[in-house]
């Protein structure tokens, strides 16, 4: 198989496999979700990475770097503000039941 | 791709698969929290190997900028008020959309001059700059609008679809030269056509459309990582990028969907004519309004209430205070219940995400499928900030921004009270015709302020 068929056939089931994983997702995660896919496309940070290590002058270099720092605030900021909403959802019961407590 | 040694390749497709199930995760509460860890570890294995993958010169200064984003994205995330959630994420959607519009820029650059540059290569290469560039720039828009730095209403003028329709030839133009004659020049100003594109596709959608915008976006950002993939040859890009392009699509889709509305009417629907712009206005009909202790009354003598609470509620910070007030309620007898719409604060799930940082009970939240029919058994709806999400014109007035939402049908209840800051219309632009209703009581005030004197006034009787 050739190079490019490889790449479109990743690509191909890749869509069905993003469809199919979110197709079921109830309102309430709505925000983090989106928030979490975000992050993910946060990886950008390796083909910057890559740009900037094989940068051959300055100029190249400068926005190389640039990209790698508007790449990494995409996917660590976005990993850790999904992981703060959603640690929310997760201690409500047992807060919810110290408070029948009280 | 088969310079790429094979070890690497199956550090990256287990990367992939990382994210496959961090995607799963995030669409059920269960793991949700478990899937974003997974999701995380799976991007910094991909980024630690690219170190050992390639010979990657300039290390210091990359380890440098990889700090410096760190610390801007850790501190963002942490200092950001749940309220602003929505803002954020555009601003990280938005940093995104830039950095894959300089990498295919700097991939252009590298690329000219050597001559028989694969066509479809160059034509990737010219998508990601062009959709990494609408992305940014309607991303920072989309800031914009939610932190009200400027107006959240639709902005139209005139020229606009013209202009709309010029700007994506000159991109298409542009597009076409970046593929028959590559130079880097063309791809730079390929990418300023892209900002002016993105502002313009922005302009026109209204407040309570934004976080839609913002999703669409989203999935832009996630395609053109998908074609940085293929340029730069690696597999951990494609899928992940096209993972979220093709949820965020779908995501976009369910969004729009719980407000009733397409995305096509989104984007679009202001271009047709003025139906979407709304009021704005401040009307001068008369209203009953009333003081605290009057509403205590009618709370107190009520068999069962439900509270509405909205984003007013969360940005005046009175989570407390009206767990406070139900409690008292509950106490003598009345039965509470709070009645969450799919799309109540910013963005749809983000009401939910604010009560629970209040730490309001699980419990006592219903989905608007589940209370919508007690409304008729029920003697005071308490609206606390709400207001297009009872506003009973999506299903009277087809002309209205908010037209086909479903939405609580607090119009039923017996007695409608609503506190509000002043008459000004919520976040969809349109006056709401419950507000004028015989049945309905205003209480106008700072929510936090008007619940502690409710909560005084009731305790008091």
């Amino acid at each position: 198989m050739s190079e490019p068929m490889v790449w479109l056939t990743i690509f191909v089931l890749s869509i069905f496999v993003g469809i199919e994983v979110i197709s079921k997702v109830s309102t309430t995660l709505h925000t983090p979700l989106m928030s979490g896919a975000n992050a993910i496309h946060g990886i950008i940070l390796v083909g910057a990475i890559l740009v900037t290590g094989f940068a051959h002058n300055t100029g190249q270099l400068i926005f190389g770097l640039i990209a790698v720092v508007l790449a990494s605030i995409n996917m660590v900021g976005g990993f850790v503000v999904t992981d703060r909403m959603l640690q929310m959802f997760t201690r409500r019961k047992p807060r919810a039941k110290e408070l029948t407590h009280e | 791709m088969s310079s790429t040694p094979t070890w690497v390749q199956l550090i990256y497709l287990a990367c992939a698969v990382c994210f496959i199930l961090a995607l799963k995760g995030l669409s059920s509460p269960k793991h949700a929290r478990a899937g974003n860890l997974l999701g995380a570890v799976g991007a910094i294995v991909a980024v630690v190997t690219v170190f050992f993958a390639a010979d990657i010169n300039h290390l210091v200064p990359i380890l440098i900028a990889i700090a410096v984003g760190t610390v801007i994205g850790v501190i963002g995330a942490r200092k950001v008020l749940m309220t602003q959630m929505p803002q954020l994420v555009a601003l990280f959607n938005g940093v995104g959309g830039l950095a894959a519009a300089v990498v295919a820029l700097l991939e252009l650059s590298d690329r000219v001059g050597h001559g028989g540059e694969p066509k479809f290569d160059l034509a990737m290469t010219a998508f990601t700059i062009l959709v990494g560039t609408v992305s940014f720039a309607g991303s920072m828009l989309t800031f914009a609008k939610l932190q009200e730095l400027m107006t959240s209403r639709p902005v139209l003028f005139p020229g606009l679809p013209v202009l709309f329709g010029l700007a994506i030839i000159g991109a298409l133009a542009l597009a076409v030269f970046v593929v028959t004659d590559p130079m880097v020049w063309i791809g730079i100003a390929l990418g300023i056509v892209g900002l002016a594109l993105g502002v313009l596709l922005v302009l026109p959608v209204g407040g309570a459309d934004v976080p839609i915008v913002i999703s669409l976006l989203n999935a832009f950002t996630g395609l053109t990582v998908a074609a940085g993939g293929y340029v730069l040859g690696n597999t951990v890009l494609l899928v992940g990028g096209t993972l979220v392009g093709a949820s965020g699509t779908i995501l976009t889709k369910l969004m729009a969907a719980a407000m009733g509305r397409s995305v096509v009417n989104i984007m679009f629907g202001a271009l047709k004519g003025g139906s979407t712009l709304g009021a704005g206005t401040v009307s001068d009909r008369p209203v009953r309004s009333a003081g605290p202790e009057d509403i205590a009354i009618l709370l107190e003598y009520a068999s069962k209430v439900i509270v509405v609470p909205g984003y007013g509620l969360a940005v005046a910070q009175a989570q407390h205070t009206l767990r406070e007030l139900v409690d008292v309620l509950t106490a003598r007898g009345v039965a509470v219940d709070y009645a969450i719409h799919p799309v109540a604060g910013r963005m749809p799930g983000h009401m939910n995400v604010l009560l629970a940082e209040a730490q309001v009970p699980y419990e006592q939240l219903k989905e608007m499928d589940d209370i919508n029919s007690q409304f008729k058994q029920t003697d005071v709806v308490l609206v606390v900030g709400a207001n297009d999400v009872v506003n009973p014109a999506a299903k009277t007035t087809p002309g209205a921004p908010i037209y086909g939402m479903p939405i609580l049908n607090a119009d039923e209840a017996n007695q409608i009270v609503f506190l509000k800051r002043s008459m000004r219309p919520g976040f969809a632009g349109i006056e709401n015709e419950l507000l004028f209703d015989p049945k309905t009581t205003l209480l106008f005030g700072d929510a936090k302020d008007s619940l502690g004197k409710l909560l005084n006034a009731v305790k008091a009787l």
